[in-house]
């Protein structure tokens, strides 16, 4: 059961806000997804190994060589505020 | 008047390069069907008055493709479709962005989708939502909703969508096009906006598996910027067109044909069976015991992934940003403010499901399924060179019916999302339409990066069958009407 107070708490980690009334949606939608969800639990899977990778790639490696990925005032031309060569924020130590 | 909506893209191109056709008649073409149909059709958000011209000669090139809303095109706009990134633009280009403009095609049009591709059915996108081109009060499927539909109303030749459980493949069957998705590995994901890092990859929408092989050639191959992209050759899928088929053999999983499936999709999966079975080809039954876990399963891996990789949308950097008293407020709002519901549904329960005390009941049990999904097909491949399956267990459904009711949605990717967790490639194609003239649509399941053996079955199912020449009619008499 995902309650009021577990939708509240799971917001404050994905840091989204939510009200009252789509607290009161997500509560009720997100149990009916999960009930769905646990009948994973349904299977034995003590010997099972967990599957983290998909069609067992190699390990990708390259030199360690600098090279210029991007052009820094591209990157900078999408922030939404700026100072200079800077992202600018709110302050963050007082 | 000069029609080529019957004319494959590799036909128009061909007639483009002997000069029997020109440059300009096929851009006024496609161009006047855009005027015409996308208003209704809301399919493509953005055409570019200055398209992206390729140098270079392939089979397709110069002409002009839709892409995505979430495969970045370098200086354009790239929106996911949300309000979050509503005004950015693209820094880098998609390597198969830079492999279609190296292969001569121009890079016409931005597609719509479901936002950040969280969606069956393109109606979650900030743009509003795609109408299906066979009938305006229904929906495309999703999340590529608006390439299937551009390429179904034939705005333009052909698409790319993303697929990261059926998102390619079920709008391909919904709007009666040719939707594949590669195998794992097989197409570089550098430059796709990622959902979920280890089911996405890039595919073509076309309007036959001749356009299909053709692009995938263009698409597939080794990207060193991206450390999941396989280190294999990419072989000339033109060549796996129109081959003999009759040594292969084609599993049918029971599971697929149980409860919930409409019968006018089942009858024309059986129709599919009864063509490939008068070429000489074999069916086995299958069993995949695991796939009624799949969609659960898919369902905890995606938005485990998703929530993760939408960390990064937090108004610092790039997109929108929303307070600023403190960074904490700045966050938030941003976040509350930039994704939609349905966004934020994937982002609550993958955060859920990765949280302290339900990372093992949930999230690694999810990958532990995953395995035992991936070996069901392990062992059917020992007996079977593909699955032929449904691709949607009904035809487009209307728009608003499912939006209420998110597990009801989720369920409609039952027969696509298992591809995706064991990485295979699978393809959608047109096999029928049903009572009320919607597109049904048939998938083939391949051994990975065994694209060719679909390629194979599709293209001679094509030879001997109409239904991806068919046109929606409402598009049809509407250009009447003009004329």
């Amino acid at each position: 059961m995902v309650d009021k107070k577990v939708v509240e708490y799971v917001g404050n980690l994905a840091k989204i806000a939510i009200n009252e009334e789509e607290k009161l949606a997500f509560s009720e939608q997100l149990s009916k997804i999960i009930a769905y969800i646990d009948k994973l639990k349904e299977l034995d899977t003590a010997n099972v190994e967990p599957m983290r990778e998909v069609n067992q790639l190699e390990d990708a490696v390259r030199q360690d060589e600098a090279f210029l990925s991007k052009d820094s005032e591209d990157i900078l031309s999408n922030a939404p505020s700026r100072e200079g060569d800077f992202f600018r924020i709110p302050k963050v130590i007082d | 008047m000069l029609d080529l909506t019957q004319l494959n893209a590799k036909d128009i191109a061909l007639a483009l390069k002997e000069a029997k056709l020109t440059k300009d008649e096929v851009s006024s073409f496609f161009k006047k069907r855009i005027d015409e149909f996308n208003p209704s059709l809301n399919s493509l958000i953005e055409v570019f008055k200055e398209p992206d011209k390729g140098e270079g000669s392939s089979a397709l090139a110069s002409l002009g493709i839709a892409i995505k809303d979430n495969i970045c095109i370098k200086g354009r706009k790239i929106t996911c479709a949300s309000k979050i990134l509503s005004s950015h633009r693209a820094v880098y280009e998609a390597t198969v962005i830079s492999k279609l403009k190296q292969a001569g095609l121009e890079i016409a049009a931005r597609a719509n989708m479901d936002e950040f591709a969280f969606g069956s059915s393109t109606e979650t996108s900030c743009y509003g939502p795609t109408k299906n081109p066979w009938d305006l009060e229904r929906v495309v499927g999703g999340s590529s909703g608006g390439s299937a539909a551009a390429v179904s109303a034939r705005l333009l030749p052909f698409a790319l969508g993303s697929d990261t459980g059926g998102s390619i493949r079920q709008p391909a069957s919904l709007c009666g096009v040719v939707g594949f998705k590669p195998t794992y590995g097989r197409v570089s994901r550098y430059g796709l906006i990622a959902f979920g890092s280890s089911l996405d990859q890039i595919g073509p929408i076309t309007t036959s598996f001749i356009d299909c092989a053709h692009l995938l050639n263009i698409i597939c191959g080794h990207d060193a910027k991206d450390s999941t992209s396989a280190k294999i050759d990419t072989p000339d899928f033109s060549k796996s067109l129109n081959c003999d088929c009759s040594q292969i053999k084609i599993g049918l999983p029971k599971e697929y044909f149980a409860k919930g499936l409409e019968p006018e999709v089942k009858t024309a999966i059986e129709g599919v069976k009864s063509y490939f079975a008068n070429k000489k080809i074999k069916f086995i039954e299958i069993s995949l015991p695991h796939t009624e876990y799949a969609v659960a399963t898919y369902y905890i891996i995606g938005s485990s992934e998703a929530s993760s990789n939408l960390q990064r949308f937090d108004g610092i950097r790039y997109g929108l940003r929303s307070g600023c008293s403190n960074l904490e407020e700045l966050y938030t709002k941003t976040r509350s403010q930039g994704f939609g519901p349905e966004a934020k549904r994937r982002i609550f329960l993958g955060t859920y499901s990765l949280s302290s005390g339900y990372y093992d009941a949930y999230y690694v049990q999810a990958l532990k399924v995953r395995r035992l999904i991936k070996e069901d097909f392990d062992s059917a491949f020992k007996e079977v060179d593909a699955i032929l399956t449904p691709t949607s267990p009904s035809t487009a459904f209307k728009i608003g019916e499912k939006t209420n009711d998110p597990l009801s949605m989720y369920l409609s990717d039952i027969y696509t999302i298992s591809v995706n967790l064991a990485g295979l490639p699978a393809v959608s194609f047109p096999c029928g339409f049903s009572k009320n003239n919607l597109p049904i649509g048939a998938q083939l399941i391949g051994k990975a990066f065994d694209e060719e053996t679909l390629i194979k079955l599709g293209s001679c199912f094509e030879e001997g069958s109409d239904y991806h020449k068919q046109i929606p009619p409402l598009v049809v008499n509407k250009k009447n009407s003009h004329e």
